[in-house]
């Protein structure tokens, strides 16, 4: 039966307000609440629905990250993954190592579809899912919105600049998720306590024989320039003749 | 010597302003020779029009009916042929450049740089993380070839005056047959692209439902101006897809942004960053938007529209 494999990084929760640390060497991540990628909880989603019409038989949830991303794949257990593999590394990994180390693990699990999400949320670099599929050398359908399985191929609906593009790829393929594919289920107690039983193994690059590759480092960081503050107007007629003042309407 | 590819995004017979605007960043590299590719099943009206953007030194062709469409599997190789002679491939940060730069990337062994907002030399730029809450120097490798998004709404588009020449490429490699082209479909519209758009009128949740969001689409046909949305909008069904502004949606950098029921998450705010003038309007006077707004109005949007558009073209 069907593999599916998807892939979820632990970065920075959705909600928290991300600051520049006052040397420049990164940001502020003590005390800061760290969630599954948003992206990558509707990447598992998915593959859950696929499993659940009976398209799939087993999903299995990959992360590339420190000993502290084991939280983040209990979650995903607890969704409803069958089980996870951790890649350990020391120091955060970019996107050409982590596409290696997710490809040496296709190579060893044998899935049909793999699943990310369109971009992580920390980085915003929007390129794992593309290298994997590169690298794997398989069709890719990013910033997917709809998927259907049709024997050997997928129908995947894209959200594009132009509106949304559908394409057919033959399996296996590299999807990657768009925010309209569908909605994450809220993970219940119960399946808490059952996913601490489900399997997680935990290996590292060189036990998978994957070398550090990335090509672009980083130097420094910097908080953004503000925006220059503002004026409030009383009423309409105010602001537009303040546009109109700048010629910006007429 | 820095020799910079960049990939023209194009619909078949017009080029599009995201190549003029990447022409702009790789202007900012001292030195840069700049060449434009051209891929398309008849390139050759996309190519005078790549070959008059200034600062363009050469246009180079492929022509290929597997370019019907740009398939991000069947341009990459094409595009690894030819990035030999080239010390950096550079596309637009759009869907049409994420997807095929980064398959690009992969088959050239790179990592490759997203959404450069700013040159600081060949091989270090400037670009945001954290949904622009933070804004990073990085550095390429030196020995190995550039492979790079460019945000388009930190650049100006290129102007005309260029006169490079044209050549035709012979790019000898095997195209997969495992993606295909179905149909796209697209929000037929007679208003202005939200990408380029000199005006943007934008509807956020307070908008309630598609319906109510049709006052924008006055407002904005009255104006000139294109019609975007927030997130909670598209997801709530307002608004379509491609209407998005935002970290996951079009980052735009209009003379003149219009938030109308939007409270102004960070996501939505790195969309808008490099508007030059924001207006925000909405009942609640603690929104974040305010916080970013160059003039703010505090009230309800379903008065303040139809003023709007009243006085808006009125005379005096």
């Amino acid at each position: 039966m069907r593999k599916i494999m998807v892939c979820v990084k632990r970065v920075v929760d959705y909600n928290v307000r991300v600051r520049v640390k006052p040397d420049g060497t990164g940001v502020v991540l003590d005390g800061v609440k760290m969630s599954v990628n948003p992206f990558d909880d509707i990447a598992l989603e998915e593959a859950l629905r696929i499993r659940e019409r009976g398209e799939a038989g087993e999903v299995i949830t990959v992360s590339i990250g420190p000993d502290e991303a084991q939280q983040q794949l209990r979650t995903t257990l607890a969704m409803g993954a069958d089980r996870s593999i951790l890649v350990k590394t020391a120091q955060p990994v970019g996107p050409l190592t982590a596409a290696k180390a997710i490809l040496a693990v296709i190579k060893r699990e044998g899935p049909e579809i793999v699943i990310l999400g369109k971009q992580a949320i920390d980085d915003d670099n929007a390129q794992t899912g593309q290298l994997v599929a590169a690298l794997w050398d398989r069709p890719q359908a990013t910033f997917a919105s709809k998927v259907e399985i049709k024997g050997t191929m997928l129908t995947v609906t894209r959200e594009v600049d132009a509106g949304l593009e559908t394409i057919e790829v033959d399996l296996p393929a590299v999807i990657t998720t768009d925010l309209r594919l569908n909605e994450p289920r809220y993970v219940k107690l119960p399946d808490i306590m059952k996913a601490k039983k489900k399997p997680l193994e935990v290996t590292d690059l060189a036990a998978l024989g994957v070398a550090e590759s990335d090509t672009v480092k980083v130097l420094k960081y910097e908080p953004p320039k503000p925006r220059a503050k503002g004026v409030m107007v009383k009423d309409v007629a105010e602001l537009v003749a303040a546009l109109k003042s700048k010629g910006l309407v007429s | 010597m820095t020799r910079v590819l960049i990939v023209a995004e194009h619909d078949g017979t017009k080029l599009n302003q995201s190549t003029a605007r990447c022409v702009s960043c790789a202007s900012a590299i001292s030195g840069a020779e700049i060449t434009i590719a051209v891929l398309a099943v008849e390139p050759a009206p996309i190519a005078a029009q790549a070959g008059a953007l200034k600062g363009v030194a050469k246009v180079v062709t492929v022509a290929n009916a597997a370019n019907s469409h740009a398939l991000a599997a069947v341009y990459a190789p094409q595009l690894a042929a030819l990035a030999s002679d080239y010390s950096h491939v550079f596309g637009p940060s759009n869907t049409f450049g994420k997807d095929t730069l980064a398959r690009l990337a992969g088959l050239l062994g790179v990592t490759q740089v997203s959404d450069i907002m700013a040159v600081e030399g060949a091989y270090r730029f400037r670009r945001p993380i954290y949904a622009g809450n933070a804004i990073i120097t990085v550095e390429t490798a030196q020995d190995r070839k550039v492979v790079a998004t460019v945000r388009t709404a930190s650049f100006e588009a290129a102007g005309s005056g260029g006169n490079a020449s044209v050549s035709a490429a012979s790019v000898n490699v095997a195209l997969p047959s495992h993606t295909r082209y179905v149909s796209v479909k697209t929000g037929q519209s007679d208003r202005p692209d939200l990408q380029t758009a000199a005006k943007v009128v934008s509807g956020g949740r307070a908008l309630g439902s598609a319906e109510n969001f049709k006052i924008l689409y006055r407002l904005a046909e009255k104006m000139g101006a294109a019609v975007g949305a927030s997130r909670a909008a598209v997801d709530a069904g307002y608004a379509p897809n491609e209407l998005q502004v935002g970290q996951t949606g079009k980052i735009i950098a209009p003379q003149l942004y219009m938030a109308i029921g939007i409270s102004g998450a960070i996501q939505h705010l790195t969309g808008i960053k490099d508007a030059r003038t924001i207006v925000a309007i909405n009942k609640d006077g603690e929104a974040p938007i305010f916080e970013v707004a160059d003039y703010g109005l505090v009230g309800d949007l379903f008065q303040i529209v139809p003023e709007l558009e009243k006085l808006i073209g009125a005379r005096g």
